[in-house]
């Protein structure tokens, strides 16, 4: 598929630096395209490999280093310069208005503004479809479109404005490993074609199958240049986090008594989003229950069933063998049941709350206030048990909570989450919901073996998470939804990534649901 | 260009900002004072001296700014919530309605003043339930039902003043039966023209104030108005602060109209107010919604409405001059608050 | 009952609809235009009042009526440049500043009024719009009647007409849908979002000024400072209640006219004369509640109106 070391450079981005006040994101970073060729951008979350695509699209400006797109240099802090160069980037997070039909999407931007626009569109939608094998209605609005669908229509966009390089940020993030191996076929189509790929990811499998070339990105700077064919997954992971890998594994332990049951729970489908489908589960003490998915399968439709924010639409919850009535956040919170959210500025934290408040958020009633006055002093000490026990770095618990990095903002709610519980006695269930997303490798190690010990302690964990490689690492039990489904608990170790996978993409789920 | 969060303000960001934003108003009056054909420094004189030049303008402006207390904390305390109360204008009728239902002959004293004052309270908050109701089981926007419901309410005002309240010795004017002795505030100083009106917004700006900062209510109104998913899923009854805070925040807005019928003009008309309602957001907002810092602002937006009265018979610019400074200074003051916390940078 | 039902047919009351609703669609639609690209335009009453008195004036002054409305437009222009300017790049809180920019409008119609006229107790006329003979149809029997209306009016529903098609049939109409809906899907296909907000605003503001001419200008030859009178306000309910498309939009200040209008006739009825007069003007208002509350459910609201984009953040 690559038309070899003596193919055209098509695009080079020379010595490219970026700081942010003291934070250097690029730090001379340098790269080249040949046509015809995959190249992988393999980095931690971090690593700077966001930074040096928004400088090649325009959206930030390069304090050093140039650009040079089919050998003509790009202006700088122009996004339309990149685009007109023939180069396409499918976002990680869609830039799709769900408002809008495929074809009006893909039309966006095409045209000038103050003309009537110009016919021919479809056509070309179509053909461009067809080649790359796209498929996807033109007339669809596009918020009601998967996501594999709306991520093929990025694609098109890409295509129909003649671009000869694209740019994958993360694209298998939200796709099943068949949807993935499907758009891999696309991609080797486009090779074939003369087109040429940057292909970003931290996934080490995927680089391994889909690139003739990778960069290895590490706090900024290129720290590797390697030809995919002459090395392996441990050299580029050594690589990548600059040292060996050592996150933490779970040992097996004999699991206890049921502590919460989902009975047969159904809710109501939001939009492409489904809803839950007659998910039976049962969390248990001293076990780590993994649930791995493509996100959007109905995980955050049970993370809200579970932390009190929705009610079954059928189907009873049981704590302890007995129905609970009244379920709403409190109550969870009351019962025992601790949560760390998926989206930890939008729903585990106020940004401008300091880290007293944020500290006490869920408990300043129960266990800081008195007739509606609040103890700020003993909120206080709480917050400065947590910032030592939980190794939050910070000037004090004065600060806004918007001022702390990503992993020292999660030990806090973590902490948080590890002090509730019936009387503080800590909690009995824990729901951990992509728990270490975007941290670093020491944050995700001590996120990690936090879950770990309460699991020792005899609390019962559930894990959700989009990374196999977290979930099978950690969980006792591991269970996949796909489409709301929920398949039955598999013990640790009786299955592979790839028999995960064929659950994942709902091809295991048997007839029984069909109707 | 784009904006940055700024990590530590300086202290001479987070003052000299709202400070120069003042200096700009100022610099707008003169401006206007210019096309008006007057002289800009005697203008800004005349209002100074208009607003606090004489014990007889200071207790004017004292008086003036009462009304604009009790709305400018409603405002407040609604806008920290995020519950856009626009609606201070229907409520503070509300509150002069029952001030003049209640004080003119069915309650008798020492009952009237407490009792009037607590229902007053009570009309305006269950004036303001309905929109937020709307808000939280519907998801109607509260901006525009407020605005509406302050249209409907005069028309309200104005059928009662021709109808069932008119005084019959009002020789054709619109304005109710006055109130019975027993049912005004008494002046805080005999002799001087300052109600018992202005003692209580200062209190009432007190308990708001410790209300915020103190109890776990306080503490609900601030998290569900920065944050309100972040709130619900802490645990917080979300749709019950905000129905709260409506209460308190209609309540306050009611007992400007109640104060302004019990303790200035002792009957009600349709110009009772003008506008304090929407004079309420400019001082909370240039208060930061801070409940003590609205005592200032009140006092001061009050200022520039006295004086600007006596600038206007005296220099012949359109009193008006005063409405277009305050809604100059409300937008530099949001723009000077926001660039307290953000820079604004290229590319 | 059958004094509703000559209301309902006869041809003025018509010509009095259509004549209600010219100031509202020309207003709504400029509402529409800046809710459309994700902002909520709540300088929309006072842009109304500056746009009446902006246009009265220009005439008094001696400008001719087309004149008038030029001037009434670029006025709202100037106050759509103020909002914009503070809750596009700025993004500060589409609330305050809308209410902000309404006092700040109103007050320098007032402020100007008194400068420019200091001596006046009634304000003075102007020569308004006449209703424009259309050859054949104004001669035609009851529809001749109803369609007797003046250049401004008949400017108004092709004004909506050319909104409907500017959003929905060419490249830019897109580009607001869609920077309504995502900014960052406009800003990946190297469009401005600021741009495109900002211009929609400015423009929006300019047709609501029109929208408030329209009253001094074509409906009472003359200025005074209530006569807008929340029908800016109503405009936004209208926003909502058309589902944010121009037709529907048009359909519900019709609709909403014919209530207007028929209010005004059943007063003078023996049981309107029955009922206090404040009622009926209390109707537009409750209406629009109404409106609003059954839409509530079903309303497809630009899913970043109000949002304020930051091409910092992410």
């Amino acid at each position: 598929m690559s038309e070899g070391k003596g193919a055209e450079v098509v695009l080079r981005l020379d010595r490219i630096t970026k700081r942010f006040g003291a934070l250097t994101a690029n730090d001379a970073v340098s790269l080249t395209l040949r046509r015809g060729e995959v190249v992988a951008l393999l980095g931690e979350n971090g690593a700077g490999k966001t930074t040096l695509m928004n400088i090649l699209f325009g959206h930030y400006v390069a304090d050093e280093g140039s650009v040079e797109a089919f050998g003509q240099p790009l202006p700088p802090g122009n996004p339309r310069a990149a685009l007109q160069a023939g180069v396409g980037m499918v976002h990680q997070h869609f830039t799709l208005a769900g408002n809008l039909t495929v074809l009006e999407n893909i039309r966006l931007g095409t045209e000038g503004l103050w003309s009537r626009g110009h016919g021919g569109a479809r056509a070309k939608v179509e053909r461009l479809s067809r080649d790359f094998g796209l498929a996807v209605h033109p007339d669809a609005k596009v918020g009601r479109l998967s996501v594999g669908e709306r991520q093929r229509v990025e694609i098109l966009k890409a295509l129909y404005r003649d671009a000869r390089i694209l740019i994958l940020d993360e694209p298998t993030a939200v796709l099943t490993p068949q949807e993935s191996e499907a758009l891999f076929a696309t991609l080797r189509k486009a090779t074939a074609l003369g087109l040429s790929v940057i292909f970003i990811s931290h996934k080490l499998h995927e680089v391994m199958a889909i690139a003739d070339r990778c960069v290895v990105l590490r706090h900024g700077r290129v720290v590797g240049e390697v030809d995919t064919h002459a090395t392996d997954k441990g050299a580029l992971a050594a690589l990548m986090v600059g040292g060996e890998l050592s996150l933490p594994r779970a040992e097996a332990r004999a699991p206890g008594a049921v502590l919460m049951k989902l009975d047969s729970v159904s809710t109501p489908d939001r939009g492409a989003a489904p809803g839950l489908k007659k998910v039976t589960l049962d969390l248990r003490a001293g076990q780590i229950t993994g649930l791995a998915g493509v996100s959007g399968n109905g995980q955050a439709a049970l993370a809200e069933i579970i932390g009190g924010l929705a009610l079954p639409a059928e189907g009873t919850i049981l704590l302890k063998n007995a129905p609970v009535t009244g379920w709403s956040p409190g109550e969870a919170l009351a019962r025992g049941v601790a949560r760390i959210p998926e989206d930890r500025h939008h729903q585990g934290s106020i940004a401008d709350f300091d880290l007293t408040e944020n500290a006490v958020l869920e408990a300043y009633r129960s266990r800081f206030s008195r007739r509606g006055w609040m103890n700020w002093r003993a909120a206080r000490e709480f917050a400065e048990t947590i910032i030592a026990g939980y190794d939050v770095r910070c000037p004090g618990p004065e600060t806004r909570i918007r001022l702390l990095s990503g992993g020292n903002m999660q030990k806090l709610i973590l902490g948080r989450a590890m002090a509730g519980g019936p009387e503080t006695g800590g909690p009995e269930i824990i729901l951990a919901n992509q728990p270490v997303r975007g941290l670093d490798v020491g944050a995700i190690a001590y996120v990690q073996s936090q879950l770990i010990a309460a699991r020792d302690r005899g609390s019962s964990v559930l894990l959700i998470s989009e990374d196999l490689d977290e979930i099978m690492g950690l969980s006792d039990v591991i269970h996949v939804m796909s489409q709301g489904r929920l398949s039955p608990g598999f013990a640790r170790g009786t299955m592979t990534a790839a028999e995960l996978g064929l659950w994942m993409a709902g091809q295991k789920f048997g007839d029984r649901d069909a109707a | 260009m784009r904006l940055e969060a700024i990590a530590n303000p300086s202290a001479v960001r987070r003052l000299g900002l709202p400070a120069l934003a003042l200096v700009l108003t100022m610099g707008v009056a003169m401006a206007l004072a210019l096309v008006a054909g007057a002289n800009p420094l005697a203008v800004l004189g005349q209002i100074a001296t208009g607003a606090l030049g004489s014990k007889l303008a200071i207790l004017e402006t004292l008086n003036r700014a009462t009304p604009l207390i009790f709305t400018g904390l409603a405002v407040a305390v609604a806008f920290r919530a995020k519950l856009w109360n626009i609606g201070a204008e229907a409520q503070l009728y509300a509150g002069a309605i029952v001030a003049v239902v209640l004080g003119t002959g069915a309650l008798g004293s020492p009952l009237v003043l407490p009792v009037s004052a607590a229902v007053a309270m009570l009309a305006g908050a269950l004036l303001l339930l309905g929109p937020v109701l709307l808000k939280t089981r519907l998801g109607v926007d509260e901006v525009v039902t407020t605005l509406l419901l302050n249209f409907i309410m005069l028309l309200f005002v104005s059928y009662l003043l021709e109808g069932p309240m008119k005084d019959p010795g009002g020789m054709g004017w619109p304005k109710s039966t006055p109130l019975i002795p027993e049912a005004r505030l008494p002046r805080i100083v005999e002799g001087l023209r300052l109600h018992w009106g202005f003692a209580l917004a200062i209190l009432a700006a007190v308990v708001v104030w410790v209300i915020q900062t103190r109890t776990t209510l306080g503490f609900e109104i601030r998290a569900v108005g920065q944050n309100p998913e972040a709130a619900r899923f802490a645990g917080m009854p979300v749709n019950a602060v905000l129905v709260k805070t409506a209460l308190l925040s209609g309540g306050l807005a009611a007992l400007a109209g109640w104060s302004e019928v019990a303790g200035l003009k002792g009957h009600l008309s349709s110009d009772l107010s003008p506008g304090f309602g929407y004079t309420g957001i400019i001082v909370a907002m240039l208060a930061l919604l801070h409940p003590l810092g609205v005592i200032l602002t009140a006092i001061f937006v009050a200022g520039i409405f006295v004086g600007s009265d006596a600038m206007s018979r005296a220099a012949g610019v359109p009193t008006y001059i005063a409405d277009m400074l305050m809604a100059t200074a409300l937008l530099f003051m949001v723009l000077a608050i926001l660039l307290t916390r953000v820079r604004v940078v290229r590319g | 009952m059958n004094a509703v039902v000559d209301i309902l047919i006869s041809a003025s009351f018509w010509a009095a609809v259509i004549r209600i609703a010219s100031p509202l669609i020309l207003a709504t639609m400029g509402e529409l235009i800046c809710e459309r690209a994700g902002v909520l335009n709540l300088g929309i009453e006072g842009i109304m009042v500056i746009g009446a008195f902006a246009g009265w004036m220009a005439v008094y002054q001696g400008l001719p009526l087309w004149g008038g409305v030029a001037v009434a437009m670029a006025a709202g222009m100037l106050f759509g440049l103020l909002h914009s300017t503070l809750t596009v790049p700025f993004g500060l809180s589409q609330h305050v500043v809308g209410l902000g920019v309404t006092l700040l409008a109103t007050s320098s119609a007032s402020f100007a009024y008194r400068l420019m006229l200091p001596e006046v107790t009634s304000p003075p006329k102007i020569a308004p719009f006449q209703p424009l003979h259309v050859p054949g149809l104004s001669d035609l029997p009851w529809l001749g009647e109803a369609l007797s209306q003046t250049a401004l009016t008949w400017a108004a529903f092709a004004m909506a007409g050319l909104v409907a098609f500017m959003l929905y049939r060419t490249p830019l109409g897109l580009a607001v849908r869609a920077v309504g809906e995502n900014p960052a899907a406009v800003e990946a296909q190297g469009l401005s979002v600021t741009g495109l907000r900002m211009g929609a605003v400015i423009a929006g503001s300019g047709l609501m000024a029109v929208g408030g001419a329209f009253l001094t200008l074509s409906a009472f030859s003359s200025f005074f400072f209530e006569m807008v009178n929340g029908r800016g306000w109503i405009c936004i309910a209208l926003v909502v209640f058309g589902a944010w498309r121009p037709g529907k939009a048009v359909l519900g200040a019709i609709l909403f006219a014919a209530f207007d209008a028929l209010q005004i006739r059943l007063q003078q009825t023996p049981l309107g004369a029955a009922l206090p007069y404040q009622l009926f003007l209390a109707l537009p208002f409750i209406l629009s509640i109404l409106a609003l509350i059954l839409m509530s459910r079903r309303a497809e609201v630009p899913a970043a109106l109000m949002v304020p984009y930051n091409k910092g953040e992410r």
